[in-house]
């Protein structure tokens, strides 16, 4: 029985001296995905990576159910940064349905976005580590975000799958005395991952293993268009809550890190100063919201839009700048979502940098481009 | 509550062990002690002592310790028990349990968790036990285009040559399986084996995976055997011998650690490397080749490999306790035997013993081990202790390391030795 594979998954034996491997999709290093890797040796020559494993028609689903019911399916795609994720389509949404958002609700979306960020992140970290075979920073990262978790849990109900923020504001107002305990966590965790630069980012062997390893010049990185931080590890000042600031991010004292060296150190550390930025931003937000006042504008059952018309939102969300193209043709449901995600254009880069690489580098290399194979799928 | 046995109750697993107990000691009383009697009187019976050896009397010694101790006291001088409990693999074995042990709990704390938590009432300390039942349930899969002889036998010769290892170590004055005059030859011989095994076991699995981590320990093995060498030859200088228990007793004053540091750093490092240790854990580095050279073994195969693991683990540190470490001695801190004990006690009007055979173990010999397994705990633990705190590092690093740094500096540490010999103020045997 044979198979006439596509020739892009075709294994075909190019040379003795070369040996192709299959990493993933069942490979503790691979995620939901598969990297073909051509190997010389310890040398990779091609590599040739295979998403759509996860494939779950996200953008399909969006077509059939209406404005406020597509909110719980859509943050589906990255449920750890669930809130980042929601933030275009409901911006879109409220552009189309004409919705003022109160302004203590814009506090309360940025604070939950934030937190979602410093989440999605920790996981992110934590999977680096094990990556890297450092088990402890598997299990900090793991450990301390449940601090996090406990606040959005307090806040929004649910632990990961929040589906908090709706068209015309948040779902639910803050819980009583959240500022405080809000402000009493973030403080803690911020110092808790000042403590990981002791045992990680100034790691002697770290900094040996992922310096000048998979380099994206600041070039390639525009060319290729990749965002978030891998673009800001490449030296682009590239921020969308600076560029392009939404909600309430203009009022807020934003710091944009820039790293200029581009290798996976660089790509690794940019997450880690983006969490002690939110932490920054999150105390802000806490100090302007306005203490009292609707968080939510009431919506009509099944709201319609106007007509004919377009939307294309984007945010900055862990990943990077994540747009949504919202149409809609006048009707209670969208004509089309179309969700643009920065792990598909961070995955661009990943044959260019592994070639030529060390197979031991393949797992630092990969995951250092802040990819999220189940949101590249959708 | 556990939830893995939701119905468990301590008072009817111990009222169904008392079951057991009952029918074990009425099937023995009824059945077994009367066929062992009647083929006593079948058989001629042989005169000890001037008295007729019946079936009673051989029962009745079995529980005099008059005339059971000396029997005991002969089985332990024998090379059989040697090489199964004491210094050999009973005790290594213990040991390796006890460091698997230490090393979950002691990473569990470092990192935030707990641990193995419910097997065994006391912090999951029958957790090994469990783990061990359940590698030895599962199935054996062979990969189908594997060289099926050679990859059965690997993971035996594995634990083979770990437990051979283990034979080499002296753990108290006379103590020692194997007691040869060329003893660390005969360690680095033993550790010469061991890429041999893992090449074979990774290639006759006929897969990727395997293929690039046996290739992967092949190098960092033999590449770190060259310095773990040559950071010995600084001991067997000073020493002037090869014979592992010569060179414990030659320090009874001072370790050959406090003039020998730049050697002892070299062996430690070239033993994690040699155990594939964190940061030294190339060939089997999951994120990369899945788990190396061990991906293809299941059940009870993989179990073996871990014990062998274990016991290499065991044999290294007690290694860098015997030659750098000063080996059983310490500070006398075991008492004395009682002596009554040996001339009989006087209990009113019963007089118990004397007891032909006692003491079972001297009083130097159990000074010897406790001090032996102690400095061997604390090796351990530092052994285990980087797998907390350092990331893997990578095979051009691996071996940069182990040809220029260790090798440079594993001369360094002859050319020490070297000085303190000429000097004067070392020689074979001590303190000149």
């Amino acid at each position: 029985m044979t198979f006439n594979l596509p020739s892009g998954l075709a294994l075909q034996k190019v040379d003795e001296r070369i040996m192709t491997l299959n990493v993933g999709p069942q490979h503790p290093g691979s995620g939901h995905m598969r990297i073909i890797v051509q190997i010389d040796g310890d040398y990779i020559v091609a590599c040739d990576p295979d998403p759509g494993y996860v494939h779950r028609g996200e953008e399909k689903m969006a077509e059939y159910r209406n404005y406020i019911t597509n909110i719980p399916h859509l943050e589906r795609p990255v449920i750890h940064d669930s809130c980042n994720v929601l933030y275009p389509y409901v911006l879109g949404a409220e552009e189309l349905l004409g919705i003022e958002v109160p302004e203590r609700a814009k506090y309360v979306r940025v604070i939950a976005s934030e937190l979602n960020r410093c989440i999605y992140i920790m996981y992110w970290l934590a999977i680096y580590g094990i990556f890297l075979g450092h088990s402890t920073m598997f299990m900090w990262p793991a450990g301390d975000r449940e601090l996090l978790i406990d606040l959005m849990e307090k806040m929004t109900g649910a632990r990961v799958t929040h589906a908090h923020f709706v068209p015309g504001g948040v779902r639910n107002d803050l819980p009583p005395n959240f500022e405080d305990v809000c402000l009493r966590q973030v403080n803690y965790f911020e110092k808790r991952i000042k403590e990981y630069a002791a045992i990680f980012y100034d790691n002697p062997i770290l900094i040996a293993r992922t310096r000048d390893t998979g380099v994206l010049s600041r070039q390639d990185a525009i060319r290729y268009g990749t965002t978030g931080s891998v673009l800001r590890a490449s030296g682009v000042d590239y921020d969308l809550r600076v560029k392009e600031p939404y909600d309430v991010y203009d009022e807020l004292d934003v710091h944009t890190n820039v790293m200029k060296e581009g290798d996976s150190y660089a790509r690794s550390k940019i997450p880690w100063l983006d969490m002690l930025e939110s932490c920054n931003i999150i105390r802000q937000a806490l100090q302007k919201m306005p203490k009292s006042g609707s968080v939510r504008v009431k919506l009509k059952p099944n709201p319609k839009t106007k007509g004919l018309e377009s939307v294309y939102k984007r945010v900055e969300s862990g990943r990077g700048s994540l747009g949504c193209y919202i149409v809609s043709d006048g009707k209670v449901e969208p004509y089309r979502v179309k969700l643009s995600v920065p792990s598909f254009r961070n995955l661009i880069a990943l044959p260019n940098l592994l070639k030529g690489e060390k197979l031991g580098n393949m797992p630092s290399v990969y995951w250092s481009l802040n990819y999220w194979p189940v949101e590249a799928d959708r | 509550m556990s939830v893995i046995a939701p119905k468990f109750k301590l008072s009817e697993f111990i009222k169904s062990l008392l079951d057991n107990i009952f029918w074990i000691m009425l099937i023995v009383v009824l059945v077994g002690l009367p066929a062992i009697m009647m083929i006593l009187f079948v058989i001629e019976m042989p005169v000890i002592d001037g008295e007729l050896l019946t079936p009673f009397l051989a029962f009745t010694w079995m529980a005099d310790p008059t005339r059971i101790l000396p029997v005991v006291h002969a089985f332990m001088a024998t090379d059989i028990f040697k090489v199964i409990a004491f210094p050999g693999f009973g005790f290594a074995a213990l040991l390796a349990a006890g460091t698997i042990f230490v090393e979950r709990k002691m990473l569990a704390k470092l990192q935030l968790r707990v641990g193995p938590f419910y097997c065994g009432k006391f912090e999951g300390i029958l957790q090994l036990m469990g783990d061990g039942l359940k590698l030895i349930s599962k199935e054996i899969i062979i990969p189908a285009k594997a060289d099926k002889p050679i990859f059965w036998a690997a993971p035996v010769l594995f634990v083979a040559a770990a437990a051979s290892f283990v034979a080499f170590i002296p753990v108290a004055p006379g103590w020692v399986v194997a007691d040869v005059e060329l003893g660390l030859l005969g360690v680095f011989a033993v550790i010469g084996f061991f890429p041999i095994i893992t090449i074979l076991s990774a290639w006759s699995a006929n897969s990727k995976f395997p293929f690039i981590g046996g290739i992967r320990a092949l190098f960092q093995m033999v590449s770190f055997e060259i310095p773990l060498i040559l950071s010995l030859l600084g001991v067997v200088m000073l020493t002037g011998s090869l014979n592992l228990s010569e060179i414990a007793a030659s320090q009874s004053v001072f370790p050959w650690i406090v003039f020998l540091p730049v050697g002892a750093i070299v062996f430690f490092i070239t033993m994690l490397a040699e155990l594939e240790r964190i940061p030294f854990d190339l060939p089997e580095a999951e994120s990369e080749i899945v788990a190396g050279w061990l991906t293809e073994l299941s059940g009870m195969m993989y179990g073996l490999v871990q014990l062998g693991t274990y016991l290499k683990l065991y044999a290294f540190a007690g290694l860098f306790v015997v030659l750098f470490l000063g080996g059983w001695n310490g500070p006398m801190v075991v008492p004395p035997f009682p002596a009554e004990l040996l001339t009989g006690v006087e209990m009113g009007p019963v007089t118990i013993g004397p007891f032909p055979g006692l003491p079972l173990f001297d009083q130097a010999m159990l000074n010897g081990t406790f001090w032996f397994v102690l400095k061997t705990a604390g090796v351990i633990f530092f052994i285990l202790l980087p797998r907390g705190v350092f990331p893997r590092i990578r095979v051009d690093m691996l071996l940069n390391l182990g040809w220029s740094k260790l090798i440079g500096l594993a001369f360094v540490n002859i050319f020490i030795a070297l000085g303190l010999l000429y000097a004067g103020v070392l020689g074979p045997g001590g303190l000149q």
